[in-house]
């Protein structure tokens, strides 16, 4: 026998179903006004707290607490965390200022965009040239030079590109020419989402290009070849590692050395191995002060200082505690045995640039494109 | 339709200014900047842009996947509705709230959950590979994680439909003569069709759009496993603002006028239920 169910997801009191799915669907809009709302207030906040009078203002008065915005890359999360500890002590006792700053962490790419589309940063500490690049291409946001403005191309820290392969090395990856092999699975992000992906392509490609006898066409044929032996291209580097370490899919996984470093020494310990390569790339993640946004809110000063600040010696210590390669030479000298021993080539000198490399390797109809174009 | 008809209740003027001004600011206007953004290449770079081979390699995947998936959940969603709704059994309050849940779950954690459920030494990925099917990092695995995500909308279309029928009317139909059959084809089909059209349009709306959980179990391959929204992020990635909105541009469309048509089948069959 049949009842009509009493209790139901609708008519749990007796109102009739409509009348409940009303009263729902404004509850839900009533929260997605409020949502809205609250987003706009904060949004007005942070641009007033970041209006402040900077540290420069006259008088013995303590200056007002000011709040900076470091709008950076995925993995620099942790480093920027304690570095900001260090940098607002420092600042106190300099300029007897409190500061506070805030971090929002993302894709390089998608951050780059983020501001451009009005993310009031004062300063980007992002994933490579290309995408500083494009704040001034595309937003006027800071000056054409802003490489040259802080030293060693505007690059506190370095890193390179090295592999990751599981304990024992069961493949014998030694050099970038293993990864090549029939029956060798390489795991590395796509270069057209992921911009730390893109230095993996760069470093493979400068390697070929290097060997005796290397030119464009060898190197190309030899990436090509990689590519073919690459199961996934996951759409950004901690898609790649998540697919090499909790999938168990493929044989060696392309990573930022600072990245491998953080997954063999503190993740996975004892279940994966760093292999460093004969010669790689050195990956320079330039910071910069976004002009436009430090003249509006009047934070320049600190917001320099604070760039300025990653190049001391409290700052390069900070980078070596978070596996990227300090600048510094003392410091380096002190860490050197931490980091393996790789002839490193830029970027300016084998691709002439980030907008050059970008053009040629990575838009839409460049050299990527054409490895996974259908062969007619 | 006169204009000046005094409805019932009060507050017609107000109440239209306030949809118009609503729908006009959150749907509208960034849809027409999106357009105006298109509108900025010349109609030759347009369409290489919208109709190069990966474009058209993505267009099938994610149409295709998206169409199988929301046929997969009108079909199923409609049965899980109707268990829902015509049985008492232990646990069904838990199975109801399970449905809501590719609702509530970011996205991304239901792509990487999939994934890790589906890739070759997960817990359903080495059975099936066994039998030598791929689920993860092939179109299949496309179809699966949009599936996942569009479970919700037909349930909860069709169930309150199915609520408001009165088992009287089948024990009725029974009692006239008609078996099981003729009376599930004849009296609660009908009824059930227009929201189910409804449950199937959303879901595949929703699949067409989808993102966050894609990326993670379809492996990005281009040509092969490259679905239409990753084929913007990757415009997007090389400040191409206006080939991404102009393929952001054929999506809509596309969506628009299938959801439109839907729209049309459902009123002909609450037409034709009437």
């Amino acid at each position: 026998m049949h009842q009509r169910p009493l209790s139901t997801r609708f008519s749990r009191d007796g109102s009739s179903p409509s009348r409940k799915a009303l009263v729902f669907f404004l509850a839900r809009s009533a929260c997605l006004v409020i949502a809205l709302c609250s987003l706009v207030t904060s949004c007005k906040k942070s641009a007033g707290a970041g209006t402040a009078p900077a540290a420069s203002s006259s008088g013995s008065r303590a200056p007002a607490p000011i709040t900076l915005l470091n709008v950076s890359y995925d993995p620099t999360r942790e480093l920027y965390q304690d570095f900001n500890a260090v940098f607002a002590k420092y600042w106190r006792d300099k300029a007897g200022q409190e500061v506070k700053i805030n971090q929002s962490h993302g894709g390089s790419g998608k951050q780059a965009r983020a501001v451009i589309d009005g993310l009031e940063a004062d300063v980007v500490t992002l994933a490579l040239g290309y995408d500083v690049s494009a704040l001034h291409d595309k937003g006027q946001l800071l000056a054409a030079d802003w490489q040259s403005k802080l030293p060693n191309n505007s690059s506190p820290y370095t890193s390179t590109i090295v592999f990751v392969v599981r304990s024992g090395n069961p493949k014998h990856i030694k050099d970038w020419n293993d990864l090549v092999r029939a029956g060798v699975q390489v795991i590395t992000a796509n270069p057209k989402t992921g911009g730390g992906a893109r230095w993996n392509y760069l470093a493979a490609w400068g390697y070929a290009l290097k060997q005796p006898g290397g030119n464009d066409a060898k190197a190309r044929a030899f990436v090509t070849k990689l590519y073919e032996n690459v199961p996934v291209l996951d759409s950004g580097a901690r898609g790649s590692t998540t697919t090499f370490v909790e999938r168990g899919i493929g044989d060696v996984l392309i990573a930022w050395e600072n990245e491998a470093m953080l997954s063999v020494n503190e993740l996975g310990k004892g279940k994966f191995e760093l292999i460093a390569p004969s010669m790689s790339i050195l990956c320079e993640p330039p910071v910069a002060v976004v002009d436009k946004n430090v003249d509006k809110h009047g934070t320049r000063a600190v917001s320099e200082a604070y760039l300025t600040y990653l190049y001391s010696p409290e700052g390069q210590a900070v980078v070596v505690k978070h596996y990227y390669r300090p600048r510094d030479p003392d410091v380096l000298a002190k860490h050197k045995s931490a980091f393996a021993d790789i002839q490193l080539f830029t970027v300016d000198e084998l691709f002439g640039g980030w907008t050059k490399a970008q053009t040629t390797h990575f838009n839409d109809g460049g050299i990527f494109d054409h490895i996974y174009q259908p062969k007619k | 339709m006169r204009w000046k008809t005094r409805g019932v209740l009060p507050g017609f003027g107000l109440s239209l200014g306030y949809t118009l001004f609503y729908v006009g600011l959150l749907v509208v206007l960034p849809l027409s900047a999106m357009v105006i953004k298109a509108s900025s290449l010349g109609p030759s770079e347009l369409w290489t842009k919208v109709s190069d081979e990966r474009a058209l390699a993505a267009y099938r995947l994610s149409f295709g996947s998206a169409l199988v998936g929301s046929l997969v959940n009108a079909v199923f969603g409609v049965l899980v509705a109707w268990v829902l709704v015509r049985y008492r059994f232990p646990g069904r309050g838990l199975v109801d709230a399970l449905v809501d849940l590719p609702f509530a779950l970011p996205t991304a954690v239901a792509g990487i959950a999939l994934t890790t459920v589906y890739a070759e030494h997960g817990v359903l990925g080495q059975q099936l590979a066994k039998i030598g099917v791929k689920v993860a990092f092939t179109p299949l695995g496309v179809t699966m994680a949009l599936t996942f995500i569009g479970i919700p909308f037909v349930v909860r279309t069709v169930q309150p439909v199915l609520e408001e029928i009165d088992p009287d009317v089948e024990e009725a139909a029974a009692v006239l003569g008609a078996t099981r059959f003729q009376t599930f084809r004849r009296v609660i089909f009908p009824s059930i069709l227009p929201a189910t059209l409804t449950g199937f349009a959303l879901a595949f709306a929703r699949a067409l759009g989808e993102y966050g959980s894609v990326v993670f179990i379809s492996g990005n391959m281009p040509m092969r496993t490259e679905i239409t929204p990753l084929l913007i992020v990757t415009k997007l990635e090389q400040y191409d603002y206006a080939g991404a909105t102009a393929i952001a541009a054929v999506m809509l469309m596309a969506s628009f006028s299938l959801l439109l048509l839907v729209n049309l089948l459902e009123r002909w069959a609450r037409r034709a239920e009437a």
